[in-house]
Protein backbone atom coordinates (compact mmCIF):
# COMPACT_ATOMS: atom_id res chain seq x y z
CA UNK A 1 0.00 0.00 0.00
CA UNK A 2 1.31 3.44 -0.91
CA UNK A 3 0.48 6.32 1.35
CA UNK A 4 -0.66 9.50 -0.32
CA UNK A 5 2.05 12.11 -0.66
CA UNK A 6 0.09 14.87 1.12
CA UNK A 7 -0.55 12.60 4.04
CA UNK A 8 3.14 11.74 4.24
CA UNK A 9 4.00 15.44 4.21
CA UNK A 10 1.44 16.27 6.89
CA UNK A 11 2.57 13.50 9.21
CA UNK A 12 6.29 14.01 8.67
CA UNK A 13 6.87 16.62 11.37
CA UNK A 14 5.09 14.83 14.25
CA UNK A 15 6.62 11.54 13.15
CA UNK A 16 10.18 12.88 13.15
CA UNK A 17 9.67 14.68 16.45
CA UNK A 18 8.13 11.55 17.93
CA UNK A 19 11.02 9.38 16.78
CA UNK A 20 13.54 11.85 18.16
CA UNK A 21 11.61 11.91 21.45
CA UNK A 22 12.51 8.20 21.75
CA UNK A 23 16.19 9.08 21.50
CA UNK A 24 18.83 10.97 19.47
CA UNK A 25 19.31 9.75 15.92
CA UNK A 26 20.89 10.64 12.60
CA UNK A 27 19.06 11.01 9.29
CA UNK A 28 19.31 7.53 7.87
CA UNK A 29 18.29 5.95 11.18
CA UNK A 30 15.21 8.17 11.29
CA UNK A 31 14.18 6.97 7.82
CA UNK A 32 14.70 3.37 8.89
CA UNK A 33 12.63 3.89 12.00
CA UNK A 34 9.78 5.41 9.95
CA UNK A 35 9.81 2.41 7.67
CA UNK A 36 9.86 0.07 10.68
CA UNK A 37 6.99 1.84 12.46
CA UNK A 38 4.78 1.79 9.39
CA UNK A 39 5.66 -1.81 8.55
CA UNK A 40 7.29 -0.57 5.34
CA UNK A 41 4.12 1.25 4.33
CA UNK A 42 5.57 4.75 4.55
CA UNK A 43 8.36 5.19 2.03
CA UNK A 44 9.78 8.66 2.28
CA UNK A 45 11.82 10.28 -0.39
CA UNK A 46 15.04 10.12 1.59
CA UNK A 47 16.42 13.42 0.35
CA UNK A 48 13.38 15.32 1.59
CA UNK A 49 14.08 14.43 5.20
CA UNK A 50 17.04 16.79 5.44
CA UNK A 51 15.36 20.05 4.44
CA UNK A 52 12.66 19.06 6.96
CA UNK A 53 15.23 18.46 9.71
CA UNK A 54 16.85 21.79 8.92
CA UNK A 55 13.47 23.52 9.12
CA UNK A 56 12.80 21.91 12.52
CA UNK A 57 16.24 23.02 13.63
CA UNK A 58 15.56 26.59 12.52
CA UNK A 59 12.28 26.52 14.44
CA UNK A 60 14.22 25.37 17.48
CA UNK A 61 12.44 22.01 17.78
CA UNK A 62 15.62 20.00 17.32
CA UNK A 63 19.30 20.72 17.70
CA UNK A 64 22.10 19.01 15.85
CA UNK A 65 25.72 18.15 16.40
CA UNK A 66 28.39 16.56 14.26
CA UNK A 67 29.88 13.29 15.33
CA UNK A 68 31.52 10.40 13.55
CA UNK A 69 29.99 7.15 12.39
CA UNK A 70 31.47 3.76 13.21
CA UNK A 71 33.21 3.84 9.82
CA UNK A 72 34.72 7.25 10.56
CA UNK A 73 32.51 9.45 8.38
CA UNK A 74 31.17 12.77 9.55
CA UNK A 75 27.61 12.28 10.75
CA UNK A 76 25.03 14.76 12.01
CA UNK A 77 22.96 13.73 15.01
CA UNK A 78 19.66 15.32 15.90
CA UNK A 79 18.27 15.83 19.40
CA UNK A 80 14.78 17.01 20.27
CA UNK A 81 14.66 20.19 22.36
CA UNK A 82 12.23 21.27 25.09
CA UNK A 83 10.25 23.41 22.65
CA UNK A 84 10.32 20.46 20.25
CA UNK A 85 8.64 18.35 22.91
CA UNK A 86 6.02 21.05 23.40
CA UNK A 87 5.41 21.17 19.66
CA UNK A 88 5.15 17.39 19.63
CA UNK A 89 2.58 17.40 22.45
CA UNK A 90 0.60 20.03 20.56
CA UNK A 91 0.69 17.99 17.32
CA UNK A 92 -0.30 14.87 19.20
CA UNK A 93 -3.45 16.59 20.44
CA UNK A 94 -4.27 17.78 16.94
CA UNK A 95 -3.73 14.34 15.44
CA UNK A 96 -5.78 12.75 18.19
CA UNK A 97 -8.69 15.00 17.27
CA UNK A 98 -8.28 14.22 13.57
CA UNK A 99 -7.93 10.48 14.18
CA UNK A 100 -10.94 10.46 16.48
CA UNK A 101 -13.07 12.30 13.94
CA UNK A 102 -12.00 9.91 11.18
CA UNK A 103 -12.74 6.89 13.35
CA UNK A 104 -16.24 8.15 14.08
CA UNK A 105 -17.05 8.95 10.48
CA UNK A 106 -15.79 5.58 9.29
CA UNK A 107 -17.76 3.73 11.92
CA UNK A 108 -20.94 5.40 10.74
CA UNK A 109 -19.96 4.85 7.09
CA UNK A 110 -19.78 1.10 7.74
CA UNK A 111 -23.57 1.23 8.30
CA UNK A 112 -24.63 2.78 4.94
CA UNK A 113 -27.70 5.02 5.15
CA UNK A 114 -30.92 3.77 3.54
CA UNK A 115 -31.05 6.70 1.10
CA UNK A 116 -27.87 5.52 -0.65
CA UNK A 117 -29.43 2.11 -1.29
CA UNK A 118 -32.45 3.79 -2.80
CA UNK A 119 -30.21 5.46 -5.40
CA UNK A 120 -28.39 2.32 -6.39
CA UNK B 1 37.64 -2.48 4.75
CA UNK B 2 37.32 -3.67 1.16
CA UNK B 3 37.43 -1.00 -1.51
CA UNK B 4 35.00 -0.50 -4.34
CA UNK B 5 36.62 1.83 -6.85
CA UNK B 6 33.66 1.80 -9.25
CA UNK B 7 31.19 2.54 -6.46
CA UNK B 8 33.41 5.28 -5.06
CA UNK B 9 33.62 6.86 -8.50
CA UNK B 10 29.83 6.76 -8.79
CA UNK B 11 29.38 8.34 -5.37
CA UNK B 12 31.95 10.96 -6.32
CA UNK B 13 30.04 11.82 -9.48
CA UNK B 14 26.77 12.02 -7.57
CA UNK B 15 28.35 14.34 -5.03
CA UNK B 16 29.85 16.48 -7.77
CA UNK B 17 26.44 16.77 -9.38
CA UNK B 18 24.85 17.91 -6.12
CA UNK B 19 27.72 20.25 -5.39
CA UNK B 20 26.61 22.52 -8.18
CA UNK B 21 23.35 23.26 -6.37
CA UNK B 22 23.75 26.56 -4.60
CA UNK B 23 21.17 25.74 -1.96
CA UNK B 24 23.03 22.65 -0.76
CA UNK B 25 26.01 23.45 1.41
CA UNK B 26 29.09 21.22 1.74
CA UNK B 27 27.90 20.19 5.22
CA UNK B 28 24.55 19.11 3.76
CA UNK B 29 26.45 17.17 1.14
CA UNK B 30 28.34 15.31 3.86
CA UNK B 31 25.05 14.52 5.53
CA UNK B 32 23.45 13.30 2.32
CA UNK B 33 26.50 11.28 1.37
CA UNK B 34 26.54 9.59 4.76
CA UNK B 35 22.89 8.71 4.19
CA UNK B 36 23.60 7.35 0.72
CA UNK B 37 26.46 5.21 1.97
CA UNK B 38 24.36 3.80 4.81
CA UNK B 39 21.60 2.94 2.37
CA UNK B 40 24.08 1.28 0.01
CA UNK B 41 25.63 -0.71 2.86
CA UNK B 42 22.18 -1.94 3.94
CA UNK B 43 21.23 -2.90 0.38
CA UNK B 44 24.51 -4.77 -0.03
CA UNK B 45 23.84 -6.60 3.21
CA UNK B 46 20.61 -7.90 1.64
CA UNK B 47 22.63 -9.37 -1.23
CA UNK B 48 22.60 -6.68 -3.91
CA UNK B 49 25.83 -5.93 -5.75
CA UNK B 50 27.45 -2.46 -5.75
CA UNK B 51 25.74 -1.30 -8.90
CA UNK B 52 22.26 -2.38 -7.79
CA UNK B 53 22.73 -1.06 -4.27
CA UNK B 54 23.83 2.32 -5.66
CA UNK B 55 20.86 2.51 -8.00
CA UNK B 56 18.38 1.68 -5.23
CA UNK B 57 19.99 4.21 -2.89
CA UNK B 58 19.85 6.92 -5.56
CA UNK B 59 16.23 6.10 -6.29
CA UNK B 60 15.30 6.29 -2.64
CA UNK B 61 17.11 9.61 -2.31
CA UNK B 62 14.57 11.04 -4.70
CA UNK B 63 14.61 13.47 -7.60
CA UNK B 64 17.60 15.72 -6.99
CA UNK B 65 15.92 18.73 -8.56
CA UNK B 66 13.00 18.40 -6.17
CA UNK B 67 15.31 17.81 -3.21
CA UNK B 68 17.47 20.81 -4.00
CA UNK B 69 14.32 22.91 -4.50
CA UNK B 70 13.27 21.85 -1.03
CA UNK B 71 16.68 22.85 0.31
CA UNK B 72 16.35 26.19 -1.48
CA UNK B 73 12.96 26.80 0.16
CA UNK B 74 14.48 26.21 3.56
CA UNK B 75 17.73 28.08 2.89
CA UNK B 76 16.77 30.85 0.49
CA UNK B 77 19.64 32.90 1.90
CA UNK B 78 22.06 30.50 0.27
CA UNK B 79 20.88 31.56 -3.15
CA UNK B 80 22.60 34.83 -2.33
CA UNK B 81 26.08 33.57 -2.68
CA UNK B 82 28.11 34.70 0.25
CA UNK B 83 31.66 35.70 -0.30
CA UNK B 84 33.59 33.61 2.20
CA UNK B 85 37.09 35.00 2.44
CA UNK B 86 38.30 32.92 5.35
CA UNK B 87 36.32 29.67 5.62
CA UNK B 88 35.35 28.61 9.12
CA UNK B 89 36.05 24.95 8.58
CA UNK B 90 39.53 24.04 9.67
CA UNK B 91 41.84 22.18 7.33
CA UNK B 92 44.37 22.86 4.63
CA UNK B 93 42.18 25.28 2.70
CA UNK B 94 41.48 27.28 5.85
CA UNK B 95 45.14 27.58 6.76
CA UNK B 96 45.96 28.66 3.20
CA UNK B 97 43.34 31.36 3.35
CA UNK B 98 44.71 32.73 6.62
CA UNK B 99 48.17 32.77 5.12
CA UNK B 100 46.79 34.64 2.12
CA UNK B 101 45.12 37.17 4.39
CA UNK B 102 48.43 37.70 6.17
CA UNK B 103 50.24 38.22 2.85
CA UNK B 104 47.57 40.66 1.66
CA UNK B 105 47.68 42.68 4.86
CA UNK B 106 51.48 42.75 4.86
CA UNK B 107 51.51 43.98 1.25
CA UNK B 108 48.78 46.55 1.94
CA UNK B 109 50.74 47.91 4.89
CA UNK B 110 53.93 47.76 2.81
CA UNK B 111 52.27 49.86 0.10
CA UNK B 112 51.10 52.30 2.78
CA UNK B 113 54.57 52.59 4.28
CA UNK B 114 56.12 53.11 0.85
CA UNK B 115 53.67 55.86 -0.03
CA UNK B 116 54.20 57.46 3.39
CA UNK B 117 57.98 57.33 2.90
CA UNK B 118 57.57 58.64 -0.65
CA UNK B 119 55.60 61.60 0.67
CA UNK B 120 58.33 62.35 3.18
CA UNK B 121 61.18 62.14 0.69
CA UNK B 122 59.62 63.48 -2.48
CA UNK B 123 57.20 65.98 -1.01
CA UNK B 124 53.70 66.10 -2.46
CA UNK B 125 54.66 67.81 -5.72
CA UNK B 126 55.52 66.61 -9.23
CA UNK B 127 58.16 64.14 -8.10
CA UNK B 128 55.61 62.29 -5.98
CA UNK B 129 52.98 62.37 -8.73
CA UNK B 130 55.48 60.82 -11.19
CA UNK B 131 56.27 58.03 -8.78
CA UNK B 132 52.83 57.41 -7.26
CA UNK B 133 52.07 54.39 -9.43
CA UNK B 134 55.55 53.05 -8.88
CA UNK B 135 55.03 53.17 -5.11
CA UNK B 136 51.79 51.19 -5.17
CA UNK B 137 51.40 48.94 -8.21
CA UNK B 138 54.47 46.77 -7.42
CA UNK B 139 52.64 45.66 -4.26
CA UNK B 140 49.56 44.60 -6.20
CA UNK B 141 51.89 42.87 -8.65
CA UNK B 142 53.69 41.16 -5.77
CA UNK B 143 50.38 39.81 -4.49
CA UNK B 144 49.43 38.50 -7.93
CA UNK B 145 52.89 37.03 -8.42
CA UNK B 146 52.68 35.33 -5.02
CA UNK B 147 49.20 34.03 -5.80
CA UNK B 148 50.28 32.65 -9.19
CA UNK B 149 53.55 31.30 -7.79
CA UNK B 150 55.47 32.84 -10.68
CA UNK B 151 58.92 31.54 -11.51
CA UNK B 152 61.98 33.29 -10.13
CA UNK B 153 62.94 34.29 -13.66
CA UNK B 154 59.61 36.04 -14.26
CA UNK B 155 59.82 37.73 -10.86
CA UNK B 156 63.26 39.02 -11.82
CA UNK B 157 61.93 40.31 -15.16
CA UNK B 158 59.07 42.14 -13.41
CA UNK B 159 61.44 43.59 -10.86
CA UNK B 160 63.77 44.73 -13.63
CA UNK B 161 60.79 46.36 -15.37
CA UNK B 162 59.84 48.30 -12.26
CA UNK B 163 63.44 49.30 -11.64
CA UNK B 164 63.92 50.48 -15.23
CA UNK B 165 60.76 52.57 -15.03
CA UNK B 166 61.91 54.06 -11.74
CA UNK B 167 65.23 55.01 -13.33
CA UNK B 168 63.60 56.63 -16.37
CA UNK B 169 61.11 58.60 -14.29
CA UNK B 170 63.68 59.88 -11.83
CA UNK B 171 67.04 60.04 -13.61
CA UNK B 172 65.88 61.96 -16.71
CA UNK B 173 66.78 65.65 -16.34
CA UNK B 174 63.22 66.94 -16.90
CA UNK B 175 62.98 70.70 -17.11
CA UNK B 176 60.75 71.89 -14.29
CA UNK B 177 57.10 72.18 -15.21
CA UNK B 178 57.81 70.67 -18.65
CA UNK B 179 55.21 68.69 -20.49
CA UNK B 180 57.37 65.61 -21.09
CA UNK B 181 57.55 65.02 -17.34
CA UNK B 182 53.79 65.24 -17.03
CA UNK B 183 53.33 62.95 -20.03
CA UNK B 184 55.73 60.42 -18.55
CA UNK B 185 53.88 60.54 -15.23
CA UNK B 186 50.55 60.02 -17.01
CA UNK B 187 51.76 57.11 -19.12
CA UNK B 188 53.86 55.29 -16.51
CA UNK B 189 50.82 53.70 -14.75
CA UNK B 190 49.80 52.06 -18.03
CA UNK B 191 53.19 50.37 -18.30
CA UNK B 192 53.04 49.44 -14.60
CA UNK B 193 49.61 47.95 -15.01
CA UNK B 194 50.84 45.92 -17.95
CA UNK B 195 53.58 44.49 -15.72
CA UNK B 196 50.89 43.65 -13.16
CA UNK B 197 49.03 41.91 -15.99
CA UNK B 198 52.05 39.74 -16.72
CA UNK B 199 52.12 38.70 -13.07
CA UNK B 200 48.35 38.11 -13.20
CA UNK B 201 48.76 35.81 -16.18
CA UNK B 202 51.44 33.96 -14.24
CA UNK B 203 53.81 34.44 -17.14
CA UNK B 204 51.32 33.07 -19.69
CA UNK B 205 50.78 36.54 -21.05
CA UNK B 206 50.59 35.31 -24.62
CA UNK B 207 47.36 33.49 -23.85
CA UNK B 208 44.25 35.32 -25.13
CA UNK B 209 42.18 33.86 -22.32
CA UNK B 210 44.52 35.08 -19.63
CA UNK B 211 44.56 38.52 -21.19
CA UNK B 212 40.78 38.61 -21.21
CA UNK B 213 40.79 37.46 -17.58
CA UNK B 214 43.08 40.34 -16.76
CA UNK B 215 40.65 42.73 -18.44
CA UNK B 216 37.85 41.30 -16.28
CA UNK B 217 40.06 41.50 -13.22
CA UNK B 218 40.79 45.15 -13.91
CA UNK B 219 37.11 46.00 -14.25
CA UNK B 220 36.09 44.20 -11.08
CA UNK B 221 39.05 45.76 -9.28
CA UNK B 222 37.85 49.22 -10.28
CA UNK B 223 34.40 48.45 -8.91
CA UNK B 224 35.64 46.94 -5.66
CA UNK B 225 38.07 49.77 -5.18
CA UNK B 226 35.27 52.28 -5.68
CA UNK B 227 33.12 50.47 -3.11
CA UNK B 228 35.96 50.46 -0.60
CA UNK B 229 36.65 54.11 -1.31
CA UNK B 230 32.99 55.02 -0.80
CA UNK B 231 32.87 53.18 2.52
CA UNK B 232 36.12 54.83 3.59
CA UNK B 233 34.85 58.27 2.54
CA UNK B 234 31.72 57.83 4.66
CA UNK B 235 33.80 56.84 7.69
CA UNK B 236 36.22 59.72 7.19
CA UNK B 237 33.41 62.20 6.63
CA UNK B 238 31.63 61.17 9.84
CA UNK B 239 34.84 61.26 11.85
CA UNK B 240 35.73 64.61 10.37
CA UNK B 241 32.34 66.09 11.24
CA UNK B 242 32.38 64.70 14.76
CA UNK B 243 35.93 65.93 15.48
CA UNK B 244 35.15 69.33 14.03
CA UNK B 245 32.33 69.81 16.51
CA UNK B 246 34.64 68.86 19.36
CA UNK B 247 37.19 71.28 17.96
CA UNK B 248 39.97 68.80 17.16
CA UNK B 249 41.85 69.22 13.88
CA UNK B 250 41.58 65.98 11.96
CA UNK B 251 43.28 67.17 8.78
CA UNK B 252 46.95 66.56 9.64
CA UNK B 253 46.24 62.98 10.69
CA UNK B 254 44.05 62.44 7.63
CA UNK B 255 46.52 63.81 5.10
CA UNK B 256 49.67 62.62 6.83
CA UNK B 257 48.70 59.11 7.83
CA UNK B 258 45.21 57.86 7.06
CA UNK B 259 45.06 58.60 3.34
CA UNK B 260 48.66 57.52 2.55
CA UNK B 261 47.85 54.14 4.08
CA UNK B 262 44.21 53.74 3.10
CA UNK B 263 44.42 54.67 -0.57
CA UNK B 264 47.20 52.24 -1.63
CA UNK B 265 46.19 49.60 0.94
CA UNK B 266 42.66 49.51 -0.43
CA UNK B 267 44.04 48.72 -3.89
CA UNK B 268 45.85 45.62 -2.62
CA UNK B 269 42.80 44.57 -0.61
CA UNK B 270 40.54 45.12 -3.62
CA UNK B 271 42.82 42.90 -5.72
CA UNK B 272 42.52 40.23 -3.06
CA UNK B 273 38.72 40.53 -2.96
CA UNK B 274 38.47 40.17 -6.72
CA UNK B 275 40.73 37.11 -6.64
CA UNK B 276 38.77 35.57 -3.79
CA UNK B 277 35.38 36.12 -5.29
CA UNK B 278 36.19 35.15 -8.86
CA UNK B 279 33.79 32.23 -8.96
CA UNK B 280 31.58 33.13 -6.05
CA UNK B 281 29.72 36.22 -7.08
CA UNK B 282 28.54 37.16 -10.52
CA UNK B 283 30.83 39.72 -12.07
CA UNK B 284 29.14 43.06 -12.03
CA UNK B 285 31.26 44.99 -14.52
CA UNK B 286 29.62 43.33 -17.53
CA UNK B 287 26.16 44.08 -16.16
CA UNK B 288 27.12 47.72 -15.73
CA UNK B 289 28.29 47.85 -19.34
CA UNK B 290 24.83 46.77 -20.44
CA UNK B 291 23.32 49.65 -18.53
CA UNK B 292 25.88 52.19 -19.66
CA UNK B 293 26.32 51.30 -23.33
CA UNK B 294 23.05 52.95 -24.44
CA UNK B 295 23.67 55.89 -22.10
CA UNK B 296 27.17 56.36 -23.46
CA UNK B 297 25.86 56.32 -27.02
CA UNK B 298 23.44 59.09 -26.05
CA UNK B 299 26.28 61.03 -24.42
CA UNK B 300 28.57 60.72 -27.46
CA UNK B 301 25.84 61.77 -29.86
CA UNK B 302 24.91 64.75 -27.68
CA UNK B 303 28.56 65.82 -27.48
CA UNK B 304 28.99 65.47 -31.23
CA UNK B 305 25.86 67.53 -31.87
CA UNK B 306 26.88 70.28 -29.46
CA UNK B 307 30.45 70.45 -30.76
CA UNK B 308 29.35 70.51 -34.38
CA UNK B 309 26.89 73.27 -33.59
CA UNK B 310 29.70 75.17 -31.87
CA UNK B 311 31.82 74.99 -35.01
CA UNK B 312 33.75 71.74 -34.64
CA UNK B 313 36.90 70.96 -32.74
CA UNK B 314 39.22 73.36 -34.55
CA UNK B 315 38.39 76.23 -32.26
CA UNK B 316 38.31 74.36 -29.01
CA UNK B 317 41.11 74.27 -26.52
CA UNK B 318 43.45 71.59 -25.27
CA UNK B 319 41.42 70.91 -22.12
CA UNK B 320 38.47 69.71 -24.17
CA UNK B 321 40.66 67.45 -26.30
CA UNK B 322 42.06 65.82 -23.16
CA UNK B 323 38.54 65.34 -21.81
CA UNK B 324 37.41 63.81 -25.08
CA UNK B 325 40.36 61.41 -24.92
CA UNK B 326 39.24 60.38 -21.46
CA UNK B 327 35.73 59.79 -22.78
CA UNK B 328 37.06 57.66 -25.62
CA UNK B 329 39.08 55.57 -23.15
CA UNK B 330 35.89 55.05 -21.16
CA UNK B 331 34.07 53.94 -24.30
CA UNK B 332 36.87 51.52 -24.99
CA UNK B 333 36.63 50.00 -21.52
CA UNK B 334 32.87 49.66 -21.92
CA UNK B 335 33.48 47.87 -25.18
CA UNK B 336 36.11 45.58 -23.67
CA UNK B 337 33.88 44.61 -20.78
CA UNK B 338 30.84 43.87 -22.86
CA UNK B 339 33.03 41.73 -25.09
CA UNK B 340 34.68 39.99 -22.15
CA UNK B 341 31.29 39.14 -20.66
CA UNK B 342 29.58 37.95 -23.80
CA UNK B 343 29.09 34.27 -24.40
CA UNK B 344 31.13 33.88 -27.55
CA UNK B 345 28.85 31.14 -28.87
CA UNK B 346 25.60 33.11 -28.58
CA UNK B 347 23.98 34.35 -31.77
CA UNK B 348 24.14 38.07 -32.64
CA UNK B 349 21.50 40.10 -30.83
CA UNK B 350 20.23 43.59 -30.22
CA UNK B 351 23.05 44.36 -27.82
CA UNK B 352 25.63 43.63 -30.51
CA UNK B 353 23.89 46.17 -32.74
CA UNK B 354 24.04 48.68 -29.88
CA UNK B 355 27.70 47.93 -29.51
CA UNK B 356 28.28 48.65 -33.17
CA UNK B 357 26.43 51.96 -32.78
CA UNK B 358 28.68 52.77 -29.84
CA UNK B 359 31.78 51.99 -31.88
CA UNK B 360 30.53 54.15 -34.77
CA UNK B 361 29.72 57.07 -32.46
CA UNK B 362 33.16 56.77 -30.85
CA UNK B 363 34.74 56.63 -34.30
CA UNK B 364 32.95 59.81 -35.32
CA UNK B 365 34.23 61.57 -32.20
CA UNK B 366 37.73 60.22 -32.73
CA UNK B 367 37.80 61.28 -36.39
CA UNK B 368 36.60 64.77 -35.48
CA UNK B 369 39.30 65.01 -32.81
CA UNK B 370 42.01 63.80 -35.15
CA UNK B 371 41.02 66.43 -37.71
CA UNK B 372 41.12 69.12 -35.05
CA UNK B 373 44.51 67.94 -33.82
CA UNK B 374 46.04 67.82 -37.28
CA UNK B 375 44.69 71.31 -37.90
CA UNK B 376 46.28 72.51 -34.65
CA UNK B 377 49.58 70.86 -35.49
CA UNK B 378 49.55 72.40 -38.97
CA UNK B 379 48.81 75.79 -37.47
CA UNK B 380 50.99 75.83 -34.34
CA UNK B 381 53.60 73.12 -35.03
CA UNK B 382 54.28 70.03 -32.97
CA UNK B 383 54.69 69.70 -29.22
CA UNK B 384 55.14 66.65 -26.98
CA UNK B 385 51.53 66.98 -25.81
CA UNK B 386 50.15 67.10 -29.34
CA UNK B 387 52.20 64.16 -30.55
CA UNK B 388 51.26 62.08 -27.52
CA UNK B 389 47.58 62.88 -28.02
CA UNK B 390 47.82 62.26 -31.75
CA UNK B 391 49.46 58.89 -31.16
CA UNK B 392 46.80 57.85 -28.67
CA UNK B 393 44.01 58.90 -31.00
CA UNK B 394 45.56 57.02 -33.91
CA UNK B 395 45.80 53.89 -31.73
CA UNK B 396 42.16 54.34 -30.76
CA UNK B 397 41.19 54.85 -34.39
CA UNK B 398 42.83 51.59 -35.47
CA UNK B 399 41.30 49.76 -32.51
CA UNK B 400 37.81 51.11 -33.15
CA UNK B 401 37.84 50.69 -36.94
CA UNK B 402 38.85 47.05 -36.70
CA UNK B 403 36.41 46.44 -33.83
CA UNK B 404 33.60 48.00 -35.86
CA UNK B 405 34.52 45.96 -38.91
CA UNK B 406 34.64 42.70 -36.96
CA UNK B 407 31.36 43.50 -35.16
CA UNK B 408 29.71 44.14 -38.50
CA UNK B 409 31.09 40.87 -39.83
CA UNK B 410 29.75 39.09 -36.75
CA UNK B 411 26.31 40.68 -37.09
CA UNK B 412 26.14 39.58 -40.72
CA UNK B 413 27.11 36.09 -39.72
CA UNK B 414 30.40 36.15 -41.62
CA UNK B 415 32.71 35.94 -38.65
CA UNK B 416 32.66 34.22 -35.28
CA UNK B 417 32.54 36.34 -32.15
CA UNK B 418 35.90 34.88 -31.22
CA UNK B 419 37.56 37.00 -33.91
CA UNK B 420 36.37 40.13 -32.12
CA UNK B 421 37.66 38.87 -28.77
CA UNK B 422 40.95 37.89 -30.35
CA UNK B 423 41.39 41.36 -31.82
CA UNK B 424 40.86 43.02 -28.41
CA UNK B 425 43.30 40.85 -26.54
CA UNK B 426 45.91 41.03 -29.31
CA UNK B 427 45.71 44.80 -29.47
CA UNK B 428 45.92 45.58 -25.75
CA UNK B 429 49.75 45.42 -25.44
CA UNK B 430 50.00 48.09 -28.17
CA UNK B 431 48.73 50.64 -25.64
CA UNK B 432 51.39 49.51 -23.19
CA UNK B 433 54.08 49.78 -25.86
CA UNK B 434 52.91 53.28 -26.77
CA UNK B 435 52.90 54.31 -23.10
CA UNK B 436 56.44 52.96 -22.75
CA UNK B 437 57.49 55.00 -25.78
CA UNK B 438 56.01 58.15 -24.25
CA UNK B 439 57.82 57.48 -20.96
CA UNK B 440 61.17 56.42 -22.38
CA UNK B 441 61.60 57.98 -25.83
CA UNK B 442 59.63 61.23 -25.63
CA UNK B 443 61.71 63.05 -22.99
CA UNK B 444 65.06 62.77 -24.86
CA UNK B 445 63.29 63.27 -28.20
CA UNK B 446 61.87 66.62 -27.05
CA UNK B 447 64.95 67.60 -25.03
CA UNK B 448 63.13 67.04 -21.69
CA UNK B 449 61.07 70.17 -22.32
Amino acid sequence: MRIDKDLVAASATPLVLGILAEGDLYGYAIIKRVSELSGGGMQWTDGMLYPLLHRLERLGYVSSSWGTSESGRRRKHYVITASGREALADRQEQWAVVADALRQVWQSAQRPPAVAEGWA
Amino acid sequence: METHPELEAQIGRWRGYLQRRQAISPADLDELEDHLREQIADRRATGLDDEEAFLVAIKRMGNLDAVSREFAREHSDRLWKQLVLVPEAAGDAGAGRWRELAVVLALAIGAGLTVRAGLSWLGSGNAFASNAGLLVIPFVTAYLAWKRRVSARLAAVLLAGFAALAVFLNAYPFSPGGSTELLAALHAPVVLWLLAGIAYAGGRWRSDNRRMDFVRFTGELAIYYTLLALGGAVLIGLTFAALQIVGADFEPALEGWILPFAVPGALVVAAWLVEAKQNVVENIAPILTRVFTPLTIAMLLALLAVLTAAGGFAEVDRGLLILMDAILMLVLSLLLYSISARDSLAAPGLFDVLQLVLVLAALAVDAAMLTAMLARIAEFGTSPNKIAALGLNLLLLVHLVRTGWLTLGFLRGRRPFGALEHWQTRYLPVYGAWAAVVVVVFPPLFAFS
